[in-house]
């Protein structure tokens, strides 16, 4: 290549990369366009993180209203959501654990100090059930009504505000739905 | 009239007219930047002196106007004026006075309007020090500047205005400060950062001023160097601070987290550190022309595209407090117009890559060659692990997420290298050095660093009760005492032929910094291979041994602040029966958001930090309790404190401030030639 032409190729690689960004714009991940809302939650057979002889799967998911929560201990803003996680569960809201890409003596000495608010917590060190379900990066919360159907997914951190803008009144109207 | 008297006074809230004053000087400041970025272009180009000039003058008035919005808003907290969107949203009534000033830039809109304001000091600095350059150039250089403040300016007005009002029902008290950024830290280190990224903008000013006026030589590069050493110490200093804050403030004792945010000033800073050798070797040399250009264009993109990130929300992160993919969309258009836009004037008017060696061995341009092949790529490693997410869910590869394993497997062998060239970098010569001579001298300091990196260990280890011998700590004493042996040997052989005091300033510099370097990688490997951590359940009265030390949980108190409630630890800690310190950990609750902060207690020192945070209740007297024993982790920030002060030293070299008259001449031979007649 002349050393004219070289002079091009960081150009050239620039236009290929930057349609991408543009990409990356329209699926926002806190806004969520995720293919699996109004799908039921991915069929999966994992260990239960606190008992490893307890095999989990969809079943365990269906029954009650339900948030699910992707955390990993190698999560840096996962700590930061925890107390609220602690706060909801305390308000009576089911949570439910997917321990992702994780070491479980690690995850279990995290939920030993910082709190449990998870009924259970699916163990998933491998991360097959996070591609089932599109998991992009931990911390994500997903919102799941008593059939185990997918009803909303937020990806970052879940603290109070965002609890009341996009959960509070959706889990409601899932709970009374519910109870009727 | 009085600009901060409250007009209408109904139900005692008054409203303040500040904010207005605060918008309309934004606007006028576009104004002048609109002006600053046409008119001396244009004269440069038609050879007119008087339009020329004006860059400089606009440039003051320019800082002027964005300092008096700035003000305006910093006003605006000072007073508790909750007619405004952006202070009801980040301040609070019961904010101690120092976090409302802090807050002004603690989300998207005043971070903007603090972005603006470096840029515009940045651009007031280039126009009052750039007298004595070519009056082409500087009003070259001085016009793209404004065309970023432009966009900057634009961006702010149209999508994150900061004056916006709640009027007309303004509420009584706003929703507080997020309490993770009432801290210390917060005030210091985004100034700082964005000092440093803002910085970089000039350099790259200065590339496309060269590349419209195609002039490369080394007098451009000698106006280039104290401009991006100043960027990189600012740069070094804010990542320094950002990684500190992150260990007291987080509360749980990581100081670096391969944090999509944190990558954003990483790799700028990866770039500007190559840069700063490349551009060396250009001024020296002339080698390396058409590189050092794309590294400071490089540079200055990336702080433009971790602005992108932080602030479209593209990527989550714990720092993207505020998000909007409006925003995102019109960062991207003015990322790509400033990207494309310049690697398109690269392309079209670079030099030519120029082929033929000038230099053997191990020459010092080899090895900056080698330097900037090792940054580059660990920046490079670091953008695809921050982006691979993004380009993998476009490419329907499954969405994948990258956690810190990734980067440290990558990282940490390519900094060992970096460290093993630098050693040999610092004595080599420019042009020719001979691999032998290097062998020879090299000889000595390779035995004796990596016995001292065997044989220390074993005491280390001793010190701190760890089970095994570290190869971690190893091969990290082992690179550091190479660099530091070599950087002493080289002091020494420079002696035999010149007084020490003889040495320039840029010399002193160099060996700071490398040296600063070193410590920082002697933090960052003892602390990770000696570090001691226990998560337990204590009660009052427990008593726990950690390394060495002993920890008891001796009380716990509530106390009431004036924004927050929390419950206090008190723990006493020991060694062989003498009393060390008493560490009170903090679980604070924000009454106004809500929010559960842990609050760290620590005890610092140079050879380790004892760490001790609250976790939560466990029922009755019990508390989850993290106790941590972090050897040598001060030596991180003190090591990206002393690299910082090298770049301060070099920047003070005599050279620089010399003012060489320019010929006219010269002057003359960087106005376009088939314009002279203009003139």
């Amino acid at each position: 290549m002349s050393p004219r032409l070289a002079l091009f190729v960081p150009l050239i690689v620039f236009v290929v990369v930057a349609p991408f960004l543009w990409l990356a714009l329209d699926r926002d991940p806190n806004e969520l366009p995720s293919a699996r809302i109004g799908e039921p939650f991915p069929a999966f057979s994992l260990p239960s993180l606190k008992h490893p002889e307890k095999l989990l799967n969809t079943a365990d998911m269906r029954g009650q209203v339900a948030l699910v929560n992707v955390w990993a201990t190698w999560c840096y803003a996962c700590r930061i959501e925890h107390a609220m996680l602690n706060e909801l569960a305390l308000k009576g809201v089911k949570i439910i654990g997917l321990n992702y890409k994780d070491n479980r003596q690690e995850a279990t000495r995290w939920l030993n100090q910082l709190g449990d608010p998870y009924a259970f917590s699916i163990f998933d060190a491998q991360g097959s059930l996070g591609l089932d379900l599109g998991v992009y990066g931990a911390p994500e919360t997903y919102l799941l009504d008593a059939e185990g159907i997918v009803q909303y997914r937020r990806v970052g951190v879940l603290d109070q505000r965002s609890w009341q803008r996009e959960f509070a009144e959706r889990y409601q109207l899932l709970v009374s739905s519910d109870v009727d | 009239m009085q600009w901060a008297r409250p007009i209408g006074n109904r139900s005692g809230r008054g409203v303040i007219i500040s904010p207005e004053l605060g918008h309309v000087a934004l606007i006028i400041a576009l104004c002048l930047a609109l002006l600053q970025s046409s008119i001396p272009l244009l004269g440069s180009y038609l050879g007119v002196q008087r339009w020329m000039r004006l860059a400089h003058s606009l440039a003051i008035g320019h800082l002027v106007f964005v300092g008096i919005a700035f003000g305006c808003l910093v006003t605006a907290f000072m007073l508790d004026d909750f007619s405004l969107r952006y202070v009801v949203d980040n301040s609070n009534r019961s904010l101690p006075t120092h976090f409302k000033f802090s807050a002004v830039w603690s989300a998207h809109e005043g971070s903007l309007l603090l972005w603006a304001l470096v840029l515009a000091a940045w651009g007031a600095a280039v126009a009052i020090f750039s007298r004595s350059l070519p009056l082409v150039f500087s009003a070259r250089a001085l016009s793209v500047l404004a065309m970023i403040a432009v966009g900057f300016g634009l961006f702010m007005l149209l999508t994150s205005n900061p004056f916006e009002r709640t009027l007309p029902f303004p509420p009584e008290n706003g929703s507080d400060l997020n309490p993770l950024l009432q801290d210390i830290g917060l005030i210091i280190h985004p100034p700082m950062l964005y000092m440093g990224y803002v910085g970089l903008s000039v350099p790259f000013a200065f590339a496309i001023a060269a590349l419209l006026g195609g002039q490369f030589d080394s007098a451009w590069a000698r106006w280039c160097r104290p401009w991006i050493n100043v960027a990189w110490v600012f740069l070094t200093l804010g990542i320094t601070l950002g990684s500190w804050w992150a260990y007291y403030e987080l509360g749980w004792g990581g100081w670096w987290f391969w944090d999509p945010v944190e990558n954003a000033s990483f790799m700028p800073w990866l770039v500007a550190t190559a840069l700063m050798h490349s551009v060396a070797a250009t001024e020296k040399r002339g080698v390396f022309r058409s590189w050092t250009l794309l590294l400071a264009i490089f540079a200055f993109s990336l702080s433009l595209l971790g602005t992108f990130l932080v602030r479209s929300g593209v990527l989550t992160s714990v720092h993207a407090f505020a998000s909007d993919p409006e925003r995102g969309l019109f960062i991207l258009i003015f990322l790509s117009l400033v990207i494309g836009a310049s690697l398109l004037l690269f392309a079209l008017r670079g030099p030519a890559m120029n082929s033929k060696s000038a230099y053997t061995g191990a020459a010092r341009e080899v090895m900056i060659l080698t330097n900037n092949f090792i940054l580059v790529a660990a920046m490079a490693m670091i953008l695809i692990g921050t982006l691979y997410p993004l380009v993998a869910d476009a490419l329907q590869l499954g969405k994948i997420s990258v956690g810190p394993p990734y980067f440290n497997f990558f990282f940490v062998p390519l900094s060992l290298v970096l460290m093993a060239c630098l050693g040999i970098a610092a004595s080599s010569r420019w042009r020719h050095t001979a691999v032998d001579v290097v062998a020879i001298r090299a000889r000595i300091p390779v035995v004796l660093s990596f016995l001292l990196g065997a044989l220390l260990p074993i005491p280390l280890g001793i010190w701190f009760s760890a089970a095994e011998y570290s190869i971690i700590a190893a091969l990290t004493l082992a690179a550091v005492f190479w660099v530091v042996i070599m950087s002493l040997q080289d002091v020494r052989l420079k002696a035999q032929s010149v007084p020490l005091t003889r040495l320039p300033a840029g010399y002193w510099g160099m060996l700071c910094a490398h040296c600063g370097l070193a410590l920082c990688a002697l933090g960052v490997g003892l602390s990770s291979a000696y570090d001691s951590q226990r998560d337990m359940r204590m009660e009052l009265g427990d008593v726990v041994e950690v390394a060495g030390y002993t920890f008891e949980f001796s009380g716990l108190n509530e106390t009431q602040e004036s924004n927050y409630r929390a419950t206090r630890g008190v723990i006493a800690v020991s060694q062989g029966g003498r009393s060390i310190a008493t560490l009170t950990p903090e679980k604070r609750h924000y009454q106004s958001g809500g929010q559960v902060m842990t609050e760290a207690a620590i005890d610092a020192g140079l050879t380790r930090d004892l760490f001790v945070a609250l976790g939560e209740p466990l029922g009755g007297n019990s508390w989850a309790i993290r106790v941590q024993v972090k050897p040598f982790v001060r030596c991180i920030w003190l090591g990206g404190l002393m690299m910082g002060i090298g770049g301060l030293i070099a920047v003070a070299d005599k050279r620089y401030r010399r003012r060489k008259k320019i010929p006219s001449m010269k002057r003359n031979r960087l106005v376009e030639p088939a314009l002279e007649v203009f003139k």
